[in-house]
């Protein structure tokens, strides 16, 4: 927002200010006026069809008080927490691989990518097809392991969509860490070797610190991303059984489309990006200060 | 810049899907004048809409009516967003109710009490037990048609063959089969619990049965504390006790009822039982292989419960569905809006297609058609629950406002997951009376 508002100012860093006229354009029609909207709408009461009343907090009490928001922001929380700690390894350890030279690293990089390209309610359709109980993976190939009430016990549904949530963005944040291990110089690994460093002792000692940064984008890509799953855990499993995985958005969803509560719905938007702003500066916190920064020699 | 991008995606949804009618309204310049429709998109109902539809567009080639299809929980958001924003369709199609209740506040649909008055054939064709769904303080905003469609237990003979039982005459028969069931290793009853009101559907009956249809009407009519009703406690506590025996089929609050994986689980002889509405039959006959003309599906009413109050010729359900006209509307789309009511939309072809889906058509007299149907029996078992019953009660997520039939349904599936106790679901069903 910072860097949109700067060049707003008629031509003072150059002539090139107007650049950035259309991205502010877009940015302000479709992120800041539906935003200003929603914190409008937040201190109304609107079933959606009629008019729009005025109800001052009304809305605000009503969610606060609801023991449903503070198991929607633990169910939340859970999701942004396992998923983060089960991509995060897998991602840079495929990342690392990706990036080497080895033979068909490059057909098996297509086949990693693959889930990527697929729309989250066909993943989820696929899956909810293959887990079911009695017509899934487990009951047509007679494996007793695999036959278990996946998406109907709480606490495995919350496993089961942690998993597919990673199945489905490891690929992309791979990519990611392919990228930033493509960065590191090879001269650094060549002293190291010739230190007697082994390939262990390399990644902890080199790779690592020098994925700092792509670790910190990437976390906060999956913390922030992860407060805004909807589709896949709605067509997954509605956010039951019972609300076990009803996690903020789906919330949202439900009060303002199915129950008709648009102030309410419009209040657990705001804790949202209220949420994500608090989560992203964190991280940029954790990060140490100005993410531009780089480690690499000479820059 | 919002406005000429608007106007290029208007242009878009004009020009793109009129083809069926396009040269047909040619005629009228810029094609605009024609009516709006959207309907459900599961077969073999959608076929009937939309050949119903064709044949009045052919008929009436100077004002079409142009459909678009959507499935069921998609259509139930679409229509209701489409409502608020002002970009209704011209035909408003329904379940009548609360839904429509909360149109009719909004001053969203047409009222259409005199333009029935002024047609008394149109209305007196239709079953007078299906207006009730349809009339919102004394007046009437919608025009039932399509079928009724009771909620009727489905069994597999094959399965009470195996264990070599007869289909159960109360509840306490119920609460006997189940162990019998599950220890000849098939699921006494099959249910798509992730879809919420397939788990009503077991309440609105034992409801019904336990303390008759005045349980629940004391609950629309917005009395305080209604749940808290001992029948009502007693018939949620009834309800766990079947849960906890295992009368559901394993993984049954994941499966959904969208995709017919309940139905699935009855024909496949997976489940013995099923809980389900009148529509499923058609289903089961068009995907269950030979199960249903192979004579191997039973049905019957919900039975009895021991000392229940409740009439056992009750019934819960849809007594219909319910197409309205938005108020938003052009006068010229009203107009063929009513000339669709008036003729094509329940004519005698359109009756001989519904029962042709195995569906018993809201129009009176309808059991004419089926003699020459295969599935005779079964339309003539539905025709007379829906004649005989002294109650037909309409589904409660129907018939209550959205924003109580949202905290209905949460609860139901929390029960049934047995996370909440009866007295805690009637304490947090109380607290939304009157919303």
């Amino acid at each position: 927002m910072t860097s949109a508002t700067a060049p707003g100012k008629k031509g003072r860093g150059g002539s090139l200010g107007w650049l950035a006229l259309p991205a502010l354009a877009f940015f302000v029609a479709f992120a800041v006026v539906p935003l200003v909207g929603v914190l409008l709408l937040s201190f109304t009461t609107w079933d959606g069809l009629g008019e729009i009343e005025l109800s001052g907090l009304d809305s605000w009490t009503a969610v606060l008080s609801n023991p449903g928001l503070m198991h929607s922001l633990w169910v939340t929380f859970l999701v942004m927490v396992l998923s983060w700690a089960f991509q995060t390894p897998l991602s840079i350890l495929l990342g690392v691989f990706l990036a080497g030279r080895q033979r068909y690293r490059a057909v098996l990089a297509v086949v990693y990518f693959i889930p990527l390209l697929l729309s989250s309610a066909a993943i989820a359709i696929t899956y909810k097809a293959l887990l079911d109980p009695n017509f899934g993976l487990g009951a047509g190939l007679k494996i007793p392991l695999l036959v278990q009430d996946w998406l109907g016990e709480p606490s495995l549904a919350v496993g089961v969509v942690v998993f597919v949530v990673s199945w489905q963005f490891i690929p992309f944040h791979s990519l990611l860490y392919q990228g930033g291990v493509r960065q590191i110089p090879r001269s650094i690994y060549e002293a190291a070797e010739l230190d007697g460093a082994g390939r262990v002792r390399m990644f902890w000692s080199i790779t690592m610190p020098q994925l700092k940064y792509t670790i910190i984008t990437s976390s906060t890509l999956m913390v922030v991303g992860s407060l805004t799953f909807f589709d896949l855990i709605y067509v997954m499993t509605a956010g039951g059984p019972g609300d076990a995985t009803r996690v903020l958005a789906l919330d949202m969803y439900k009060r303002g489309f199915q129950a008709n509560l648009m102030g309410p719905a419009s209040v657990i938007a705001v804790i949202l990006v209220l949420v994500g702003l608090f989560l992203a500066l964190l991280l940029r916190r954790i990060g140490g200060g100005n993410n531009s920064d780089s480690q690499l020699e000479g820059a | 810049m919002g406005l000429p991008l608007g106007a290029a995606l208007a242009a878009c949804g004009t020009s793109g899907p009129t083809r069926p009618g396009a040269e047909a309204s040619s005629s009228s310049g810029a094609g605009a004048a024609g009516a709006t429709y959207w309907y459900l998109s599961v077969q073999p109902q959608e076929g009937v809409r939309t050949r119903t539809m064709e044949r009045f567009n052919k008929a009436n080639p100077t004002g079409t009516i142009k459909g678009t299809t959507f499935a069921n929980d998609a259509f139930k958001t679409k229509i209701k967003t489409a409502i608020g924003a002002g970009q209704a369709p011209t035909l408003i199609w329904g379940w009548g109710g609360g839904g429509l209740r909360s149109y009719v506040q909004a001053g969203q649909v047409e009222d259409l009490t005199s333009w029935f008055d002024e047609n008394a054939a149109v209305k007196d064709r239709l079953f007078d037990s299906s207006f009730g769904a349809a009339t919102i303080d004394g007046k009437i905003y919608a025009i039932p048609c399509e079928t009724m469609q009771p909620i009727v237990l489905y069994y597999d003979k094959r399965a009470f063959e195996k264990i070599n039982a007869k289909p159960p005459e109360s509840w306490g028969d119920i609460m006997a089969l189940v162990p019998k069931f599950n220890a000849a290793g098939i699921a006494p009853f099959s249910l798509g619990g992730q879809s919420r009101w397939t788990n009503m559907m077991w309440l609105e009956f034992l409801f019904d049965r336990i303390g008759g249809p005045e349980v629940f009407q004391a609950v629309f009519d917005e009395k305080k504390d209604a749940w808290n009703n001992p029948i009502a406690i007693d018939a949620l506590t009834k309800m766990q006790e079947l849960i906890k025996a295992d009368g559901f089929i394993k993984g049954f609050s994941s499966i959904t009822a969208d995709s017919n994986a309940d139905q699935a689980l009855l024909y496949t002889g997976k489940a013995a039982m099923m809980l389900h509405g009148g529509w499923c039959y058609g289903s089961m006959k068009a995907d269950g292989g030979d199960f249903v003309s192979g004579g191997h599906l039973g049905y019957m009413n919900f039975p009895p419960v021991e000392g229940g109050k409740g009439d056992p010729t009750n019934t819960v359900g849809n007594p219909g569905q319910y197409m309205s006209i938005s108020s938003k509307a052009t006068p010229e789309a009203k107009e063929i809006a009513k000339k669709f009511f008036a003729t094509e939309l329940m004519s005698d072809t359109a009756v001989k297609e519904w029962v042709g889906t195995g569906a018993v058509p809201v129009v009176k007299g309808s059991d004419k058609e089926f003699a020459a149907s295969e599935d005779a029996d079964f339309l003539n078992f539905v025709y007379g629950i829906a004649v005989n019953a002294k109650a037909f009660a309409q589904s409660w997520d129907q018939a209550l406002s959205p924003t109580a039939a949202e905290v209905l349904l949460d609860n139901i599936a929390k029960l049934f997951q047995l996370s909440i106790t009866p007295q805690e679901f009637a304490t947090n069903m109380n607290a939304v009376i009157g919303k």
